[in-house]
């Protein structure tokens, strides 16, 4: 492999990472807060995705409506789903919650193969996103220089939201102890649903360009992408959000290389992924830059 | 879609085949179809074509009418061995239609078998299903005549002399036809520059075409399913690797346009049908009855699906029985047999077909060619 091959397969695999790092910060969010693993995010990704193919390939709404709608549209799924799904366990052992958040993942994927049938339809693709760009003789899709951007602008909302803000505040309070918190007069059903609220929307965005960078929707599409994702978040530190922006860098170069240097291996690239996975849990459960989770008494 | 809808909803449901006037017990024939899942189109059109050919005929024989019974196999190996067992021992089928791939026939083909109940697959296409099988059979031709077709355009009509080639490792289809394609085309004195895999599913196959490119071939051969073709299609547009694709008879969906685009313009593959290929009294009946129904152009997995019901009816009808091993026996000797592709003749499981050429101009396929075999 030459240096062309190996600057060109790392750009691939920095685009690939841009998508998994705007998923994984949703997923390292909500588990930041709540300290659950929302198994349903890929789903609510897809979801999004869905949402903004029916507004621009069906009703030919302009992409400033139907990304906006989309949003809206998992966040009241992402705050539904906590309702009806995990609000009457929310005194439960943390387990039963994450035992339904499997189940709600699987509702969905099934409910949206009843729905809109299991053949994957065409994502239309604005040009913007679609259209390839020249960087001397390597080539970058638009969609992979415009993820980086939108991941670092919600980031950077986010940080704003967690850490400046009365709700922030509520969901920082919310994240240590949420009796205490509760007894200090928060409307702790409140600031969680705002909470899956949030991190819906940010499985929307992610569910968007990924639909651009692999211009297709079917029901399933999001459960790869959203089990990359949450390795991406276990190797950078669940809960962090830098790591998970970091991590889901990582994932994207590993797979990318998997392949590019063992193209014998190719089928093998979501072993790879998940091996890492098993490596961190066993090795650095803490992840890169996540702090050893202190046991509550 | 709310076809699809119902489907997946109930998991099985029947089907009336024709109108019940006789008192005659129906004869059940099972559809072990892939009604969703990785490659829905070709158990959905399969279906379609079936209907279509409801419309077209009164299905009966020997006196009693057919009924079918339709299974979901999710496009998945382990579903479609347990629709088939499903079909046999729970329906009492005479014969079962499907699956229409040849990873799933290979996993259902030896529970017919076993069984003696007779299994066809309309679009099967990998040697190995019906290979040392009594009860397996195809209504397609076989992939080392396409793999063979298609070096042979390739080299000669192209004038391509270095090939790559992108191939699904998770379908026996694509991995048999890819090697197919490959001895031919080094037997005529090609080259193949660059063999990269991928797997069913994949999105991502930018690091694969990012190799191929580096190879610098002049054609790009993809013997994958639909979807696989269209995703990576566009990646390797997008790559700026230009030249013309050539892929086998699993292109022909029309989620490949919808996803693909302009990235498959230009594309050409081998496959079963052309709308234009096949001019016997049948044929046009159905092209007309399938355009009316659905409102536009039939394809090669509805009509092979309907081809997969006139050799079973037939057979029944020589074997003047509907005991499964009766059907079987006759099915193996089907000889000149009308039906919506032209004419076909069984040889040891095999359907003796010709290869149809198409490219994609403008969104729409072209006529190239047929190649008898």
């Amino acid at each position: 492999m030459n240096v062309d091959v190996l600057v060109q397969q790392l750009l691939n695999g920095i685009s690939l990472g841009g998508l998994y790092s705007l998923l994984a910060v949703g997923y390292t969010m909500v588990y930041g807060i709540l300290r659950l693993i929302n198994f349903a995010h890929g789903d609510i990704f897809m979801v999004g995705a869905y949402v903004a193919f029916f507004l621009v390939g069906i009703y030919h709404l302009p992409w400033w409506i139907a990304a906006p709608g989309a949003a809206l549209a998992t966040a009241l799924l992402g705050v539904t789903i906590d309702r009806a799904a995990y609000r009457p366990l929310r005194n439960e052992p943390r387990i039963s919650v994450l035992i339904t958040a499997v189940g709600v993942s699987f509702l969905i994927e099934n409910l949206g193969l009843v729905i809109v049938g299991g053949r994957p339809k065409g994502m239309p693709v604005p040009d913007l996103m679609g259209r390839a760009y020249s960087l001397g003789s390597f080539r970058v899709a638009g969609v992979s220089l415009w993820v980086p951007a939108l991941t670092l602008l919600l980031v950077g909302g986010l940080l704003v939201l967690v850490y400046r803000t009365r709700m922030g505040m509520a969901m920082r309070a919310l994240s240590r102890d949420i009796e205490a918190t509760r007894l200090m007069g928060v409307d702790v059903d409140r600031v969680i649903s705002y909470t899956f609220a949030v991190g819906s929307i940010l499985a929307a965005a992610g569910g968007i360009m990924w639909s651009f960078k692999f211009p297709q929707v079917n029901p399933l599409m999001g459960i790869y992408p959203g089990w990359k994702a949450f390795t991406a978040a276990v190797v950078g530190g669940i809960g962090n959000i830098v790591g998970a922006m970091i991590g889901g860098f990582i994932i994207g170069i590993v797979e990318i290389m998997t392949v590019g240097l063992m193209p014998q291996l190719s089928g093998y690239r979501d072993a790879f992924v998940f091996a890492i996975l098993i490596f961190f849990l066993l090795v650095r459960p803490s992840g890169l830059l996540g702090e050893p989770l202190k046991e509550k008494v | 879609m709310k076809r699809s809808v119902l489907v997946s909803l109930v998991g099985l449901f029947v089907l009336a085949g024709a109108v019940t006037a006789s008192a005659a017990a129906p004869i059940k024939i099972g559809l072990n179809l892939e009604m969703t899942g990785g490659v829905a189109a070709y158990g959905q059109q399969g279906f379609e074509g079936i209907q279509t050919l409801q419309k077209m005929m009164k299905l009966e024989v020997l006196g009693r009418p057919v009924e079918f019974v339709l299974v979901d196999n999710k496009s998945d190996r382990v579903e479609s061995a347990n629709a088939a067992q499903r079909l046999i021992q729970r329906d009492h089928v005479a014969a079962i239609i499907g699956p229409m791939i040849s990873g799933s026939m290979l996993a259902a083909g030896p529970v017919a078998e076993q069984a003696k109940v007779p299994i066809i697959g309309p679009s099967t296409t990998n040697p190995l299903t019906t290979q040392g099988r009594q009860f397996v059979f195809r209504a397609c031709f076989i992939d080392p005549f396409q793999g063979q077709i298609a070096a042979r355009f390739a080299y000669q009509q192209l004038g391509v002399r270095r090939a790559a080639l992108l191939v699904d490792v998770a379908q026996d289809y694509a991995v048999g036809l890819g090697n197919f394609f490959a001895r031919e085309f080094t037997k005529l004195g090609g080259q193949v520059v660059a063999t990269q895999y991928m797997k069913t599913g994949d999105q991502d196959v930018s690091a694969q075409m990012t190799a191929i490119k580096a190879a610098n071939p002049d054609i790009l051969y993809m013997p994958n399913y639909y979807a696989e073709i269209a995703i990576a299609a566009v990646q390797a547009r997008q790559l700026g690797l230009d030249v013309p694709i050539l892929a086998g008879d699993g292109a022909d969906a029309p989620e490949l346009i919808q996803i693909g685009g302009k990235a498959v313009e230009g594309l050409m593959h081998t496959g079963f049908y052309h709308v234009k290929a096949f001019s016997n009294p049948l044929a046009r009946q159905y092209v007309e009855t399938y355009r009316k129904l659905y409102n536009k152009e039939p394809n090669a997995f509805g009509a092979l699906a309907a081809d997969s019901v006139l050799i079973i009816l037939d057979a029944i009808k020589r074997a003047g029985s509907t005991s499964p091993e009766a059907i079987a026996k006759a099915m193996a000797q089907t000889k000149d047999l009308e039906v919506t592709t032209g004419t076909v003749t069984i040889e040891d499981g095999n359907a003796i077909k010709p290869v149809v050429i198409r490219k994609l101009v403008n969104g729409q396929w072209e006529y190239l060619a047929t190649v008898n075999p």
